[in-house]
């Protein structure tokens, strides 16, 4: 295979060496690793054509790779497989400012591409919180989301064209302007975690930056009046850029760490982000204010001057590594539910947060009912990696039990293809087999990830359905 | 607040299921044609097989205002949907043409034709959800939901979104709702030449103003503003124009979003022609020689939409010739509506895209009886 390879790849562009490999063998789900047989790093979309040939030819599993910031075990490597790293294909081809696209490669980082159009008073709006690593080709695997896509929409909504490379090494165009012919092939790519094809080349929409903004930060005694006021909000017509929440345990974590001038003491923390012309943030952040003054929060404040705002930000942007201070380990849950049943979803993480001994910090998209329940524990306590997961798995069932969803952005991955045996039965689970199938009959792209065997699920519903179905009794009536 | 009259409320899912089950199980599988509220028959392909009146299904089963997500049998007529949104002070952000009263919320989701709005606020597929299908198997699933973020397995919903019932048959759809805009103003400028509509759209494109919609007819301009109030006024005194009443606005884009207005009148083919916004090649139109009460002016042959990235072209056109011009621009041409519908009205694909879509297909419909031709002859 190496030599294969070498033959249309430079040297350095072929790494088989086990030291080098170990850089390869997790993501940001450090608890799954596996050394891949090879990692390949390509430079021209004509040598990721080369490598698929001949991976197809061999049936040699691929796994994509861009940061590896991913948190569902997506890019983990496959042990009879390559890594397809396309890292070193990170080129900003071409800033379309009058009709406010680029056209970027996949490895570019998310964050480089805001940098980059910034002179030009544009932006691109998903902004994971990893945003300095991840790369595009990563954000569209995932569709990724960030703090503002409430606002301004996640990467679906954010991607005009892909080309990928399939695993018989052809090269399609899917999208294009604000429509194609055929089958929405640009949304389907979208979120499929590396499994139809690899992507070498996005058309990234661009956005003007809003001429101001604005954040308000309030706190609540209880964490039902500030999911309460996120909904006031939104049904009174205002749709935030940004509206992210803190539990307790999450507020001291995070203010511990970045003295963003939390109130410590409060059960809630909410941050409402505005933007627009002058005269309308102004507008809304008043009726926000009224909105949450309503809902009895017991603290607001409305950010100063730019500096301030940084700082309210600072504690949230920050929440992942203040958390992790606290901890040895931690592991994050990421349910979307229907936003109603926040208060009551989080009592009953709390409950089992107790239940196990194992505390749960919360930090959120509110406005989008996306949760992110951090779970602390310590990896080298006997049995807690897997207390922890049962948990997770927990939660992810309650998620599904109120209307919502396993994964609102980190993708299924390893991690939760158990889980997809809830969300799906067999025949959606096939459909999406058979999908597959039409790209890859070989099955040869991220093989083991995101939709499980019928095999899998029989054995995963043997141990969990019976519980889940019987758990949730006052739950699933919301 | 007025109250919305309640939608009619049927459940034939079992009807429809078993229908499709039956065609799949012959031995001669026997196509359907997938009926929704009949608004669209003229569009795609000519359809062929049995009728499958999906639009007996119907009824709004989950609607709440503050959650921003309404989940309705596909049958439902979009204009009871949209009387329950505004009754909330809400709205489809994707504008969703209403060839006739009848039409359903299935029917837009398959065509997935949006509005004036689209560039500014998203396409039909950018709202859908989640959704309840039937196969061609006959089997129910379910794909997405009724939350915002939801990454878990293929985006098979949004897969339907304009696959016009090719892939299967919507039983429900969740779609994402938006508030609606506390102002709205249209602005007119006379504009004898479309190159003129264009550079002030690329003028706008890159400015954070609140533009809804940005159209070019009959030698006239019109942008809508919507939002908030001050945006809008702030919108109107930068960039100018003539007011228009807010009935005349209103009417207008209702009109261009119907296919109402004059320019679409008539029986002459109706191409849509989508292409980059700001693209200045000018496609050569014929005035409309054959009809006799036609206007002289080579501009009525041409209506320009979505900031100059939809224009819809009447008259005597060289269909491969324009299908040419818009490949090289990254665009497409779409034979919309009367003329012949047996031929491809959509622009074809390329080789192994075809073939990736008959893979597609055959996942979903193994016995060719979805809807079979009416996206391209061989789906
Ligand atoms: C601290 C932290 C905060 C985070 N915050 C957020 C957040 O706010 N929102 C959010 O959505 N995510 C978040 N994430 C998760 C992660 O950053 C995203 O999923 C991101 O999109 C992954 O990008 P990556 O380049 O690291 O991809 P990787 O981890 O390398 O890969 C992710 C998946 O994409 C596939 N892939 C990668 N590149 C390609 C390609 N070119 N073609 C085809 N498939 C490809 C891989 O096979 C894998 O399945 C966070 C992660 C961390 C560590």
């Amino acid at each position: 295979m190496a030599r294969r390879l070498r033959k249309f790849l430079p040297r350095d562009a072929v790494i088989a060496q086990p030291e080098a490999l170990r850089v390869y063998e997790c993501d940001g789900l450090s608890a799954y690793r596996q050394l891949p047989k090879l990692v390949i790093l390509p430079r021209t979309v004509a040598q990721v054509q080369q490598v698929m040939r001949v991976c197809n030819e061999l049936r040699v599993p691929v796994v994509s790779r861009g940061a590896g910031t991913g948190l569902s075990g997506g890019a983990l490597p496959h042990a009879d497989g390559i890594v397809l790293s396309l890292a070193n294909m990170n080129a900003l081809l071409q800033i379309d400012a009058v009709h406010r696209t680029a056209r970027v490669q996949p490895g570019i980082r998310n964050l480089a591409v805001s940098e980059a159009v910034k002179h030009l008073g544009l932006f691109y709006a998903p902004d994971p919180s990893s945003q300095i690593a991840c790369t595009i080709g990563g954000n569209v695997a995932e569709n990724a989301g960030g703090v503002h896509c409430l606002k301004y929409g996640l990467t679906v909504h954010n991607i005009l064209s892909l080309t990928i490379v399939t695993i018989d090494g052809e090269l399609l165009t899917l999208g294009g302007g604000l429509d194609a012919p055929g089958y929405d092939l640009l949304a389907l790519l979208i979120g499929s975690e590396g499994m139809l094809g690899v992507v070498v080349e996005v058309t990234l929409k661009l956005l003007p930056l809003p001429q101001s903004v604005q954040v308000l930060l309030a706190a609540f005694d209880t964490v039902e009046k500030a999911a309460d006021s996120v909904a006031a909000l939104i049904a009174d017509g205002i749709i935030a850029a940004g509206l992210e929440m803190m539990d307790n345990p999450a507020i001291r974590a995070a203010e511990d760490f970045t003295q963003a001038g939390y109130p410590r003491a409060a059960a809630a923390l909410l941050l409402c982000e505005l933007d627009g012309i002058p005269q309308q943030v102004a507008a809304e952040v008043a009726v926000a204010r009224r909105i949450f003054q309503q809902h009895g929060a017991v603290e607001i404040r409305v950010a100063r001057d730019e500096h301030e705002r940084a700082r309210f930000w600072s504690g949230r942007k920050n929440a992942f590594p203040a958390v992790g201070r606290i901890t040895p380990d931690y592991y994050c849950i990421d349910g979307t539910i229907p936003r109603k049943a926040v208060g009551a979803v989080l009592r009953q993480i709390a409950r089992w947060s107790d239940e196990y001994g194992l505390p749960v910090a919360n930090v959120f998209h509110a406005g989008d009912g996306n949760l992110h329940p951090l779970i602390l524990y310590d990896a080298n306590q006997p049995g807690a990696l897997q207390k922890t997961e049962q948990l997770g798995g927990e939660i992810l069932r309650l998620c599904l039990a109120v209307g919502g969803t396993i994964t609102g952005e980190h993708g299924v991955g390893v991690e939760k293809v158990g889980e997809m045996c809830v969300q799906f039965n067999d025949h959606e689970r096939a459909q999406m087999h058979a999908v597959r199938e039409a790209f890859d009959p070989k099955r040869l792209l991220n093989p083991g990830k995101a939709i499980p065997t019928l095999a899998r699920c029989a054995e995963y519903n043997a141990m969990h359905v019976h519980r889940g179905a019987t758990r949730f009794a006052e739950i699933e009536r919301l | 607040m007025s109250i919305p009259t309640p939608t009619p409320e049927a459940d034939c899912q079992q009807a429809l299921q078993q229908r499709v089950q039956t065609a799949y199980a012959q031995r001669q599988p026997q196509p359907l044609c997938i009926i929704g509220g009949d608004s669209k028959a003229f569009y795609g392909r000519e359809a062929v097989g049995e009728p499958l009146h999906a639009g007996a299904h119907c009824g709004v089963l989950d609607y709440d205002p503050s959650e921003l997500v309404i989940t309705a049998r596909a049958g439902t007529r979009m204009h009871a949907v949209q009387q329950l949104l505004a009754a909330e002070q809400q709205m489809l952000g994707f504008e969703p043409p209403r060839f006739s009263a009848t039409t359903t919320v299935g029917g837009a989701v398959a065509a997935g034709l949006s509005g004036p709005r689209r560039p500014y606020a998203g396409a039909v597929r950018d709202f859908v959800l989640g959704v309840k299908i039937i196969n061609g198997k006959g089997e129910v699933m379910r794909f997405g939901g009724q939350v915002m973020k939801n990454v878990a397995g293929f985006d098979i919903a949004r897969l339907m979104v304009g696959a016009m019932g090719t892939l299967g048959v919507l039983l429900e759809v969740s779609l994402r709702v938006m508030p609606q805009p506390q102002a709205e103003t249209t602005c007119r400028f006379a504009h004898r030449q479309p190159q003129q509509a264009i550079a002030l759209f690329n003028q706008l494109a890159a400015r954070p103003l609140p533009l809804s919609a940005a159209a070019w007819s009959d030698g006239t301009t019109r942008l809508r503003w919507s939002g908030n109030q001050a945006a809008v006024r702030n919108a109107v005194q930068s960039i100018g124009g003539e007011e228009e009443s807010d009935a005349a606005g209103r009417a207008f884009w209702r009109q261009l979003r119907d296919h109402d207005l004059p320019f679409f009148g008539g029986e002459q083919p109706l191409l849509r022609y989508a292409v980059r916004a700001g693209t200045e090649v000018e496609v050569e139109v014929e005035p409309r020689k054959t009809n006799a009460n036609a206007d002289t002016n080579a501009n009525a042959a041409q209506l320009l939409d979505w900031g100059g990235a939809q224009r819809w072209l009447r008259g005597a056109i060289n269909l491969d010739e324009l299908r040419k011009i818009a490949a090289a621009h990254g665009g497409h041409v779409t034979h919309f509506r009367h003329g012949d519908r047996q031929g491809e009205v959509f622009q074809s694909l390329s080789a192994p895209l075809h073939a990736l879509h008959r893979r597609l297909k055959r996942a979903f419909d193994p016995a060719g009886i979805l809807n079979p031709s009416r996206l391209y002859a061989d789906l």
